[in-house]
């Protein structure tokens, strides 16, 4: 055999159950040479990474969906079965297929892998969290298991240096033998008996192999015994929740802060070196601030990925979803729903790309129709502008504060229309379909890997920036543009932007926005407001013809209060709680999603109700005498 | 019927019998997804704990393993 072949490059494939450790095995041996991408038409991720082994063969490592059968029962699932036979086009079938199992549970990997084998590809057995099950008095007949399975078996402890020495030395051994495995296979969904059958072996085999400690494993069903008892479970969800939004809303926003300070800094020093003019306009309010309110949203992204993967390493996910699964299913949800949708209260950028957390596509595609409509953080600046000068400062009953009162209203408000959309959505658009029975395994509590934590945290806010920003970055070009053409005539005396296509449009839809009680300079407002929501407000002031400075906000908040009636405020807030205002969160939507379909779905369906919301509360408004 | 069982019930699997149950899944299916799940004859069977909705979902120690099912899906194990 000469040496090119031997050291010809390889495709791996990991397959697995839910929760074997699969990831975590995949981040040991690719590290942070990771890519994450979309299978072509579908909105499964593929991520793939590549590594080296011992004898020098380069490796590209494929981490296929867990999955507990071939049979193929959600899309995700069908891309583990195709991948695994083969039938992917454009794709050879790997090289040789990594069956990951968790040495402390290894019941239902078996059965897979017996499955596995009725494939005829080339198969290794990973025993992964070797040590932990040593630890739990576990022991394993490592050759006589591999004479009874037919499968070559190695062990791994994914999260420790050296833990997979020898998976790669036997890979190499295994890749040297079966350098042209390519066998013809004759693969079927297994029925009912067969399945049963194959999970009698499986047992049989765990049975003659592997002695299981006298005492199980109890430090779970201890935790589980707060953790999931129906009222001091919810209250751990709470506090973890609490935990959460602190984190996401006061922790991050130093740095936060910074970011964005540091992104004004660099947009005046650009200001004050170039003349001024188009190009300085460009670079300061085109690229720099687009960039910069992208990049901006950075620390809450990384921090709600941070919990969310340390949740779900340490298993807790799974509780969650147990705890929320009815309290949710009333309105057509899934109980994984529960923590995209209240990671979008901080933003819904991170809570849709939370979604991924769902592993049935329609319940996924739900909860990122309805993400947007939780209240994100971009919305306070505009609701606390706009309610600080039309809602009286005054208590009523004497304790509780009209403006925070109105702020909750608001908040309820975009909750309860999420429930509600959600509802209607189960009763209209998947009449047809079967909704995801919940049945999960709930893993054994682990301790989190924090390497492996911290791969994936990266990969997330890499793709963050590399994938949305593109898209948002030229969304922010368009809207700069449309802000700043045409250049107003000489002499000019109203700000620039009333000369601007944006004006135009903020003119041509006034007789549009009329009912709703808005004027063309708010119409012209919410144009920059689709960059990122929060833009309106410096907009509005720039409309207004209002000098900035630091009492910027107060000024705007004082002439607002001069020339709107309190009908049309309470409009804009109307306008506020459903609007499709922010082109960031329709770019991850398409990216997440994978069609544009999806993303006119999600602005025509907001768009009707910020309309009809808004026109709703300004005629009664008015009709009060608000007008 | 495992649908029916309370916190604190153990016992083992009997049979699968998913003709008669409600669940919006197709028999087959739901009787392959407990299979796989470990639900098989002789398994043995502890329920851990309960929603607080209507007692629902379940979780359940299946042998060595624990799942979480909703009592509808649960009524097509039977227990001996």
């Amino acid at each position: 055999m000469s040496s090119v072949v031997e050291l010809q490059s390889l495709r791996l494939a990991l397959v697995g159950t839910p929760n074997c450790g699969k990831t975590s095995l995949f981040n040991a041996l690719t590290g942070s040479r990771q890519r994450v991408a979309n299978y072509p038409g579908v909105t499964v991720e593929r991520k793939s990474g590549t590594f080296t082994t011992p004898a020098g063969r380069n490796v590209t490592l494929i981490d296929l969906p867990g999955t507990y059968s071939l049979r193929g029962r959600s899309p995700d699932e069908d891309i583990t079965r195709d991948m695994v036979l083969g039938r992917f086009p454009n794709e050879a079938p790997p090289d040789l297929v990594l069956c990951v199992a968790d040495s402390t549970n290894l019941r239902l990997t078996f059965r897979l892998l017996l499955e596995l084998k009725q494939t005829r590809r080339p198969l290794l057995l990973v025993l992964n969290m070797f040590d932990i099950a040593t630890r739990r008095g576990v022991q394993v007949d490592l050759e006589r298991l591999s004479a009874e399975l037919g499968v070559p078996v190695v062990t791994s402890i994914a999260v420790r240096k050296g833990g997979t020495e020898a998976l790669l030395q036997r890979t190499d051994e295994l890749v040297a033998q079966h350098v042209s495995a390519e066998v013809e296979n004759n693969w079927k969904p297994m029925t009912v008996a067969e399945l049963r059958a194959l999970q009698r072996e499986a047992d049989r085999i765990i049975a003659a192999c592997i002695s299981l400690p006298a005492r199980p494993e109890t430090l779970t069903s201890r935790i589980d015994q707060v953790v999931l008892h129906p009222v001091a479970g919810l209250l751990v969800l709470v506090l973890i929740l609490f935990l959460m939004f602190q984190a996401v809303f006061s922790w991050a926003q130093p740095v936060m802060e910074l970011f964005s300070d540091s992104f004004a800094a660099l947009g005046q020093v650009v200001h004050d070196n170039l003349p001024d003019g188009l190009l300085q306009s460009f670079l300061q309010n085109g690229v720099i601030s687009g960039v910069g309110s992208v990049v901006v949203f950075l620390p809450q992204i990384v921090l709600i990925f941070l919990f969310i993967l340390l949740l779900e390493d340490f298993g807790y996910m799974a509780r969650a979803a147990f705890l929320m699964d009815r309290i949710m299913g009333g309105a057509g949800l899934h109980g994984r729903a529960f923590i995209p949708l209240l990671s979008s209260f901080a933003c819904a950028i991170p809570g849709i790309m939370a979604t991924r957390v769902i592993d049935n596509r329609r319940d996924r595609l739900t909860t990122i129709l309805i993400a947007p409509l939780m209240t994100c953080s971009a919305r306070i600046p505009v609701y606390t502008l706009i309610i600080s000068a039309f809602v009286p400062a005054k208590q009523i009953w004497g304790w509780v504060s009209l403006q925070g009162l109105v702020m909750f209203g608001l908040y309820a408000a975009g909750i309860l229309s999420a429930l509600a959309v959600s509802f209607v959505i189960k009763l209209t658009m998947w009449r047809d379909y079967e909704p995801a029975p919940f049945m999960l395994e709930l893993p054994d509590y682990k301790l989190p890997r924090l390497r492996s934590v911290a791969i994936g945290v990266y990969t997330r806010a890499k793709m963050f920036l590399q994938r949305a920003g593109t898209t948002i970055f030229s969304m922010m070009v368009l809207i700069w543009f449309l802000a700043s053409f045409p250049r107003p005539p000489a002499g000019a005396t109203e700000p620039d932007i009333n000369y601007s296509l944006a004006s135009m449009i903020g003119h041509a839809l006034e007789p549009l926005l009329a009912p709703l009680g808005f004027n063309w300079q708010i119409a012209v407002a919410l144009i920059p407001g689709m960059a990122a929501r929060e833009v309106a407000i410096a907009a509005l002031g720039t409309v207004y013809a209002i000098e900035g400075g630091k009492e910027a906000a107060e000024q705007i908040g004082q002439v607002l209060a001069s020339k709107w009636s309190l009908a049309t405020a309470l409009s804009i807030l109307a306008w506020y709680i459903f609007a499709p205002q922010c082109a960031s969160t329709l770019a991850v939507i398409r990216r997440e999603t994978g069609s544009w379909r999806w993303v006119a779905v999600s602005f025509t369906y907001m768009m009707t109700l910020a309309y009809f919301a808004s026109m709703a509360t300004y005629q009664i408004a008015r009709g009060l005498g608000a007008g | 019927m495992l649908g029916n069982a309370r916190r604190g019930f153990c016992g083992t699997v009997h049979a699968i019998e998913a003709q008669d149950v409600t669940s919006t899944l197709h028999p087959t299916e739901l009787e392959s997804r407990l299979i796989e799940l470990g639900f098989v004859e002789g398994a043995r069977i502890e329920v851990l704990h309960e929603g607080i909705i209507g007692r629902d979902p379940i979780a359940v120690r299946v042998d060595n393993n624990t799942v979480a099912v909703r009592r509808r899906e649960a009524m097509a194990v039977v227990l001996g």
